[in-house]
């Protein structure tokens, strides 16, 4: 809009608009912009930017980098290499040797399969019926969106005490608290990522459920109305004429949940002490591990995080270009 | 009403009631474990019939770990972040919406792309970043922006501006240009117009906004945990990994602590519920 | 908010708060766009710099150090207490302790010494102190250690010192990973001290149909199944192909690797299940509430978990002998002691500290308190040690070496790379799996090592 704005007043206002502003006002533009672009820039862009270079070395984290190649430093045994040049080195270890990438890729996968296939019909399902205005729906809204209050470490806290092997609800509801027959719920590699989903469905759900709402709030009450006039069941008139009108809804609600499910790492990182468990490898938690463990891959996490930053741009993409049309609708 | 809408109401009741009960289970059962000492749960396990019930769990995680402290930490980084991001965004989305400058597109594109960015993509430069930064020392005991309470509103900020430039330049442009153009007319200058005229009409965005920053800033997990390395100088979310290691035997005093720290969500949660979701749907829904 | 450092600057008024703001800015302007990436490096400018607020702290408090430990939990947490009281009384420096937990203290280690650490801090012995001491980041203690040497022998100081022989730790205590069982239980079944491996196994057998589990195992933590790894490893193996493993001079993939994990599968039947998603703290309750029969740890979790009106009961032995070559010759008896890290501000008031810690006197002070540790100081009894801490010592002492734990002899990344292959070893004990973590191990080891 704003760029589409100069266009519709037409050529002749460009050199009139500049005059609207006095010098005093240029400053005060430059001032308003410019200590939010530099912030964002500097805090936020030139890290992104920075981690693409920081991928091709190899650096304990400790002294600095220097421009050379690490195959032409010494070698001393048990001492690290001063920072340098490794050229696609990391890329390839982390394809082949690290055992942790392709289970990350896979985890991180599956956790936006479940996200999609059930945390977001749920809370669309919730939405719905919250719509209809059944009784008591304000208390039902309220409940379950109180998880998305709570912070995700918060959470793995109180769901540790539903999954705890010996002690724990779940466990002692169905009568597997013995040595023999006890569900290893967080420590099974088999298990681990899906208890950890219904966690993070949990919270998801009630997200997904508020933007929907408002999304059918926003839906012309007379287009259903006309619908059912014309006969069509509730159930038509949803997926005929209520579903395509929230297109945009929809997209938004795809976007937050591919970006959620890149994101993830609270939960595994409480759940997990930090030190991730078999089974719950994520890319988030590889990164974080890599860069801030007691000995750090710098240039190696940096890898792991331009592996992520590269996936997390189609989604981003897809975002931009649906607000971008709308703009210039 | 025909019979089969009755009956679609009576199912839909059922799948709700369900529904709830399934989702305040973990919370009431963290409650329950928290309520009972840790000797009556070590022998009967979590699920059993409590013949305690005592406070001491909640007083002890409260005593023993100076929680206060993380709280004022929580304080002191909230408060702070959440008034400058909506001051930096506001003044961003305002230029966006109400003046023409070339790039404004590619203004809107580098904010809001960059809130989007998973965390971990930039920490590992930030971090190096951090600790190259020298503050004075009012503003950080360290003398640098890594381990200061500093350090994370700065990083809270740059992240959250993206989303809230989003908002407030679609808020700003639902406000009639008129308003604008009339202030121009009275001689009011740039600033004027922008600080006492635009902002005042965007309060519903920016109260929406500032419920669902608080509770964003202070939920946050992954800056502290990553930037703060001093134990007391975390806020109270990222100090729960703390407390889990100082209560390492007493899963009971964790349960206590981590409900403590949800007191603040679950106040603005009650109070403030309405506002929390417009924010979110403010991004949403006008987008 | 109570740091004194703060209240120095509040108390010097705004005199040094300016020049502060001044320093800063001349800082910023001139060193920060060139190191952006680089950071502090570790070099000697870097201490140079860090050494000007040291004098003004001491010139105006005349001695105060930050003490950054990672004693977390209650009980060790009053026991450094205890110590650090006792540490000002005797030489006048005012501590103030900064407490970070465990794994997150660990964690940020390399960051904490490059960025504004503490004047001293709480460490562990081994390589985990050199590799921080080759990169410059610790400071050396030799003069400390010309005062304190005699408190000390071989084996400790050896364990104290850097690849460039120069003292890098002033230790404190350490402890033995033991086979824990509760005597009444013994007792009541009969049970005997197993002496070698078919004992144990047929001990095993016997509790298990006895309705206890024979051995409580927990590794959520990650690090505590590494202590059976290197058990067994010390047993079949000895202590020489331990050290050479870990700095991987022998290959992972060797046969004394796929040994070690033979003997383990004949135990993986006799161990608690889900270990993987069971906290350590959770399997001692279970030893303690006398579901399982024995449990093998370090007494400073076993040992320290036990509620003390039942520390009567806990008795322990070391483990059982595997290969007669070795005997029960060694254990993994971990060393916790103090470091000075290269950036911190008071290094003399903090080495008057570490005078002070490297004697008996003040391990005596904190085994006060702390019930499970043994001291390392030549011939240090504790007045308050109890039985475990007795015979805990004994046992130390019979040994020919003593090893200091996977993840603190060999570089971390290795380590973290055998809790993977460990864990999933807990899942499926089978030869075929054993030989793709072997795989795994090496491969990972040549780029760790590399």
């Amino acid at each position: 809009m704003a760029v589409s704005a100069p266009a519709a007043a037409g050529t002749a206002k460009g050199p009139r608009r500049r005059r609207r502003f006095s010098r005093r006002d240029r400053l005060v533009i430059v001032v308003l912009l410019g200590i939010p672009l530099l912030i964002d820039l500097a805090f936020v862009w030139l890290p992104a930017f920075a981690s693409l270079l920081l991928s091709f070395t190899k650096w304990t984290g400790v002294g600095s980098i220097t421009l050379e190649s690490c195959s032409d430093l010494p070698k001393v045994p048990g001492i690290p290499q001063p920072g340098c040049l490794y050229g696609l080195e990391n890329y390839h270890q982390a394809f082949t040797v690290y055992p942790d990438f392709w289970p990350a890729v896979r985890h991180n996968a599956i956790w936006l399969g479940v996200f999609i296939i059930l945390a977001t019909p749920l809370g669309m399902l919730f939405a719905v019926v919250i719509d209809r205005g059944i009784r008591g729906s304000r208390i039902y809204q309220s409940v379950l969106f109180l998880p998305v209050m709570l912070s995700l470490a918060l959470i793995g806290i109180i769901w540790e005490l539903i999954y705890s092997p010996n002690y724990g609800l779940i466990n002692s509801l169905i009568g597997r608290t013995g040595n023999d027959n006890l569900i290893d719920w967080l420590g099974d590699p088999n298990l681990n990522l899906w208890a950890i989903l219904v966690e993070a469905t949990w919270r998801q759900a009630g997200y997904v459920m508020v933007l929907y709402l408002a999304g059918l709030k926003a839906v012309d009450p007379a287009l259903r109305e006309a619908a059912l006039v014309d006969g069509a069941s509730a159930r038509q008139t949803f997926f005929r004429v209520v579903f395509p009108v929230l297109r945009p809804i929809n997209i938004v609600i795809l976007v937050v949940t591919v970006i959620e499910s890149l994101r993830a790492f609270d939960l595994v990182y409480i759940t997990s002490k930090g030190n991730p468990l078999r089974g719950l490898e994520l890319l988030s938690v590889a990164v974080t591990q890599n860069i801030v463990g007691e000995t750090q891959r710098i240039g190696f996490g940096s890898t792991l995080g331009v592996v992520l930053l590269v996936i997390s741009l189609v989604p981003i993409s897809v975002f931009l270009y649906q607000v971008l049309r709308k703009e210039e609708a | 009403m025909t019979g089969r809408s009755r009956l679609g109401g009576v199912l839909a009741q059922v799948f709700m009631v369900v529904a709830v009960a399934l989702w305040v289970t973990p919370i009431l059962f963290a409650l329950y474990v928290a309520l009972r000492p840790i000797s009556e749960t070590n022998r009967l396990g979590y699920f059993s019939v409590a013949k305690k019930l005592t406070f001491e769990n909640f007083a002890n995680a409260w005593t023993q770990s100076d929680m206060w402290r993380f709280f004022l930490n929580s304080m002191w980084i909230t408060v702070p972040a959440v008034i400058l991001t909506l001051v930096l965004a506001s003044a961003v989305a305002y230029v966006i919406a109400r003046v023409n400058v070339k790039f404004n597109l590619s203004l809107l594109i580098l904010f809001t792309a960059g809130n989007l960015l998973p965390q971990q993509v930039i920490i590992t430069p930030l971090y190096r970043l951090y600790l190259a930064i020298p503050l004075p020392k009012f503003l950080s005991e360290s003398g640098l922006m890594y381990n200061s309470i500093t350090g994370l509103i700065v990083i809270n900020v740059a992240f959250q501006l993206g989303f809230c430039v989003f908002v407030m330049s679609n808020y700003m442009r639902t406000i009639p240009k008129e308003i604008d153009e009339a202030a121009i007319v009275d001689g009011a200058s740039l600033w004027k117009r922008y600080w006492r005229v635009t902002l005042p009409l965007c309060r519903p965005a920016l109260a929406a906004l500032a419920t669902l920053l608080t509770t964003w800033i202070y939920n946050d997990f992954f800056w502290a945990i990553t930037l703060i390395s001093t134990g007391n100088k975390r806020p109270i979310t990222s100090a729960l990994a703390n407390l889990q290691g100082q209560f390492v035997a007493n899963q009971n005093m964790i349960a206590a602590a981590a409900l403590l720290a949800a007191i603040p969500t679950l106040v603005v949660f009650i109070l403030l519920q309405k506002q929390f979701i417009r924010g979110l749907t403010l991004g949403a829904t006008k987008g | 908010m109570s740091d004194p450092s703060q209240s120095l600057i509040r108390a010097a008024g705004p005199l040094s708060r300016r020049s502060a703001l001044k320093g800063m800015a001349g800082a910023l302007g001139l060193a920060a766009l060139p190191s952006l990436l680089a950071a502090c490096g570790s070099d000697e400018g870097s201490s140079q710099g860090a050494s000007a607020p040291a004098t003004a702290a001491s010139s105006a408090g005349g001695g105060a150090v930050t003490f950054g430990s990672n004693y977390s939990d209650e009980a060790t947490k009053n026991a450094f207490a205890a110590l650090v009281t006792a540490a000002t009384a005797a030489t006048g420096v005012k501590v103030t302790v900064n407490t970070v937990d465990h794994n997150t203290f660990q964690n940020n280690i390399s960051s904490y010494l490059q960025g504004t650490p503490d004047d001293l801090a709480t460490w562990f012995a081994g390589y985990r102190l050199q590799f921080f001491a080759a990169q410059n980041l610790l400071e050396p203690l030799d003069d400390v250690w010309e005062k304190i040497g005699g408190t000390f022998n071989d084996a400790a100081k050896s364990l104290s010192k850097g690849v460039d022989g120069k003292y890098y730790l002033v230790p404190l205590y350490n402890y033995p990973w033991v086979v824990f069982y509760n005597k009444s239980v013994f007792k009541d079944k009969g049970y005997e001290v197993p002496a070698d491996w078919d004992a144990f196994v047929a001990l095993c057998k016997k509790m298990q149909k006895d309705g206890l589990v024979p051995l409580a195992f927990a590794e959520k933590d990650g690090w505590p199944a590494l202590g059976t790894f290197d058990i067994i490893n010390l047993r079949v193996n000895g202590y020489d192909y331990h050290i050479k493993l870990m700095k991987h001079e022998i290959p992972w993939t060797d046969p004394g690797v796929t040994a070690v994990f033979d003997h383990w599968r004949e135990l993986m039947p006799f161990m608690q299940k889900g270990a993987n998603g069971r906290l350590w703290q959770d399997a001692a309750k279970d030893l303690e509430n006398k579901k399982a029969g024995m449990m093998f740890q370090g007494s400073n979790q076993v040992a320290a978990n036990y509620d003390p009106s039942n520390l009567g009961d806990l008795d322990f032995f070391p483990y059982p002998v595997i290969n007669a070559q070795y005997g029960q010759d060694y254990m993994d008896a971990p060393t916790d002691g103090f470091m000075l890290p290269k950036n911190a501000k008071n290094k003399d008031a903090a080495k008057k500290i570490l005078e002070y810690l490297g004697t008996g006197d003040a391990e005596t002070t904190f085994l006060k308190t702390d019930q499970w540790d043994t001291g390392i100081a030549n011939g240090l009894v504790a007045p308050t040690y109890n039985d475990i801490q007795k015979k805990g010592a004994q046992a130390i002492a019979a040994c020919k070496a003593v090893s200091q734990f996977m993840d603190r002899d060999t570089v971390p990344d290795m380590a973290t790379a055998m809790i993977k292959g460990i864990q999933s070893f807990i899942d499926n004990p089978s030869a075929a799996n054993v030989t793709s973590i072997q795989k795994s191990a090496e491969d990972q080891a040549k780029t760790i090592f590399a």
